[in-house]
């Protein structure tokens, strides 16, 4: 999952490793499925209208 | 000259950085630029509110999908060079003053102004942020490159999603028949994408010189393979086979999907159109509007990720050939089975937003991550040929028949067959493709130069946050 799990130079050539905070990576995952979740609920709110036609 | 934020070196990602940070950098990028084809919206308030015409009122998105084209395919090599957090700062940039300055424009009764700054402005962010993060997922995620473009290139499909309701919401809130409400709206939309794309181009990394996924090898190349691991150039891509072949794939793909999703309204009521009022038809054309923008959406992610287990040239077997089979199945069936409308539809469309997404995977596979950005790029020009093609044939043979007295789903029987026998010959084109000639390949690893450039940023790389 990290740069580190890799076959890249030792991290002791390129600095000590600093894993990233798993709090940046759900606040980065949220930025983008907020907004898209709102879209998700719009659209099956329009797919039902199909249905109940 | 010191070397600035946005340049490739300064964002060599760290030791400990992790790969699943990228997808939503991408994401932020795609997911604003997407918000394009939600243009329809502006389009009532600004005749009613400029007095112009409809076809003057499409004006701003048709040269913005014209200037997508051509920005991807001129600057493409300029955005693989300079890297993705200039590529995504630019595109920020352009396609955020694009909406200002239609702002400007429309509270000033200026069209041109709109035209320009959405069309053209706009249309550059469009373009350079649309091929901005391929290659470096690509680069990210060798063991599922698919998976990741597919990811991002869902999001480009999502835009609209949200941007319509939104946007419908805004125009409802700020006065949707009044110069003030819309430039009101371009405003807010403006300045919320700039903050919501920053994201994305703060976030960016690029792998380390050398860095692979923990356990993963790449597969040792086989006699025949389309997996290359040699590079070819975005200039000497486009004189082999294998690009145009491609470019043929990808234009008669998205021709086939254009021509359902172009006309899917006037599609369900002419094959559908029994219902107790207008209202009631009306709003369950709508329904399969939005049931087909889900399946073109998850098509995307879906088809894209199952290409890394089928092989490219498989998927793309499945798209044409089986998109060919299911319009057949339209033309024998018709309207006798809802159901099976239902799926066929569904399917070919998924099958078009598949064919968006698994393809920079496939020019990775048969060109090498080089300059896989540059080489989409210029392969996007095929999507703007189809985006002319599909509607033109569906409308015009659609309205040819409706002057020769049909009507209901006979109305579209030409154009169904029209639209097998091109996904017949991009399947033929498919059949087609082979390695790319060793001719082409670039004499080094160019990616170790591209690196190499690099070099200095490693331990600059360090100080990043």
């Amino acid at each position: 999952m990290t740069n580190s799990e890799s076959t890249a130079p030792p991290p002791t050539e390129r600095g000590p490793e600093r894993p990233v905070s798993p709090g940046l990576i759900v606040l980065a995952w949220l930025w983008v499925a907020v907004p898209f979740t709102y879209a998700l609920w719009q659209l099956f709110a329009k797919i039902t209208q199909l249905f109940s036609a | 000259m010191t070397r600035g934020l946005l340049d490739r070196s300064r964002i060599v990602a760290r030791p400990g950085w992790s790969r699943w940070l990228v997808p939503p950098a991408a994401l932020s990028i795609h997911l604003a630029i997407g918000s394009v084809y939600a243009w329809s919206v502006f389009k009532i308030p600004l005749e009613k509110s400029l007095h112009i015409s409809g076809t003057a009122s499409a004006l701003p998105f048709t040269i913005g999908i014209v200037m997508l084209g051509l920005s991807a395919a001129v600057l493409g090599t300029r955005v693989d060079h300079k890297g993705p957090r200039w590529a995504m700062f630019v595109a920020t940039v352009c396609f955020c003053s694009g909406l200002l300055i239609a702002a400007l424009g429309v509270s000033i009764s200026q069209y041109w102004l709109v035209v320009f700054g959405y069309g053209v402005v706009g249309g550059i962010g469009l373009g350079i942020g649309y091929i901005s993060p391929v290659s470096t997922l690509i680069k990210w995620f060798p063991d599922r490159p698919g998976m990741a473009t597919g990811l991002a290139i869902m999001g480009f499909g999502g835009g609209a999603l949200i941007a319509s309701p939104w946007t419908n919401s805004l125009l409802e809130a700020f006065g949707h028949n009044t110069t003030a409400g819309i430039a009101k709206t371009f405003l807010v939309i403006g300045c919320t994408y700039a903050v919501f794309m920053s994201m994305g181009w703060l976030l960016i990394r690029v792998p380390a010189p050398g860095w692979t996924p923990q356990g993963w090898k790449p597969k040792p190349q086989k006699a025949g393979s389309l997996i290359t691991t040699a590079s070819v150039s975005a200039a000497n891509a486009i004189k082999t086979p294998q690009f145009w072949l491609l470019w043929v794939v990808l234009c008669f793909n998205v021709t086939a999907g254009i021509g359902i999703l172009e006309k899917a309204s006037p599609i369900y009521q002419d094959f559908f159109p029994t219902a107790p009022s207008k209202a009631v038809l009306a709003s369950a054309a709508a329904g399969f509007v939005a049931l087909l923008s889900l399946a073109n959406m998850l098509g995307r992610i879906g088809w894209s990720s199952e290409s890394d287990l089928l092989g490219r040239k498989n998927i793309y077997r499945l798209y044409l050939g089986g998109g060919a089979l299911l319009y057949l199945t339209l033309e024998l069936t018709t309207n006798s089975n809802k159901i099976t409308f239902l799926v066929c539809t569904i399917l070919i469309l998924s099958f078009y937003g598949a064919g968006f997404a698994t393809i920079p995977a496939y020019l990775r596979d048969l060109f090498g991550t080089y300059e896989v950005g540059a080489i989409h790029g210029r392969l996007l020009t095929a999507w703007s040929v189809a985006g002319v093609l599909g509607p033109l044939i569906v409308n015009g043979m659609a309205d040819a028949e409706k002057r020769a007295g049909k009507s209901g789903p006979d109305l579209y029987t030409v154009s169904f067959w029209v639209m097998i026998g091109l996904l017949v010959v991009g399947f033929v084109c498919n059949e087609l493709i082979k390695p790319v000639a060793p001719k082409h390949h670039e004499p080094t690893s160019p990616d170790d130069d591209l690196l190499a450039r690099d070099e200095v940023p490693l331990k600059q790389a360090e100080k990043q946050p």
